[in-house]
């Protein structure tokens, strides 16, 4: 007699695969210490994992249907799929970008500039530089230069 | 002090839901930008020109003290390298 029962292993380490590539873009990419490296989502990636093979190994017995031989097939390879997306993004996709080599060094001189502010007031450099703040003028500024979010 | 391509509006919404207390310019047409060859060309929405990160500590006389341009956007300057190259400042 061939057994149906559910395989929740093989479910379940779906859902954690997809909860592992959610999570990093809603929650790990606020935090730099499981943003810079993604060690957080890798190891939810690995309990996936884990999940699938015992998953796997209970869906090929002897005594199982062959619906859950699919079944299993069809969760580890939407895992795999998953994973491979998640790596692609954050380890290869992310590092398609221009190397900057004409961008100003330390010693050289911060080309000058003005643009508007959140008010559509201008601004520029050499007048960040030079207005007080707190009453004393400012040791420097910090330029940051973002993707911006459109 | 931030800049991207963002419209006014956008990052002042932004601004305003972070907190953010510095300033935020807008640089539509990367001009900027382009002069600090920082533009990652087609990268934004319709192929639009956009920054790569990169981020600079300028002295009060104009000069360039630090400089950080990641290889991997998701990897970026923490405060604590800010801060750390604030101190060296003059």
């Amino acid at each position: 007699m061939k057994t149906r029962s559910f395989n929740w292993l093989v479910w379940a380490g779906l859902l954690i695969s997809v909860v592992a590539f959610v999570s990093y873009f809603f929650v790990f990419v606020r935090f730099p210490v499981t943003r810079d490296f993604p060690w957080a989502s890798l190891l939810l990636f690995g309990v996936a994992a884990a999940l699938l093979l015992v998953g796997l190994r209970r869906a090929f017995a002897p005594e199982r249907h062959r619906g859950s031989k699919v079944a299993g097939l069809v969760a580890a390879t939407l895992s795999v799929a998953i994973f491979g997306v998640f790596v692609f993004t954050t380890f290869i996709m992310a590092r398609w970008m221009p190397t900057a080599q004409g961008a100003p060094q330390v010693g050289q001189r911060a080309p000058e500039f003005s643009l508007a502010d959140t008010d559509g007031k201008p601004v520029s450099l050499s007048e960040l530089l030079s207005t007080p703040i707190n009453g004393k003028a400012p040791r420097g500024v910090l330029l940051v230069f973002y993707r911006g979010y459109w | 002090m931030a800049i991207s391509v963002d419209a006014p509006d956008v990052s002042r919404d932004m601004r305003e839901k972070a907190g953010y207390t510095y300033t935020f310019l807008s640089d539509p047409n990367a001009e900027v930008i382009r002069r600090y060859d920082l533009v990652h060309a087609g990268a934004g929405e319709h192929g639009r020109d956009i920054a790569r990160p990169g981020e600079f500590l300028v002295d009060s006389s104009g000069t360039v003290r630090w400089v950080n341009l990641t290889e991997n956007y998701w990897v970026r300057a923490r405060p604590e390298q800010f801060i750390e190259a604030a101190k060296a400042l003059p």
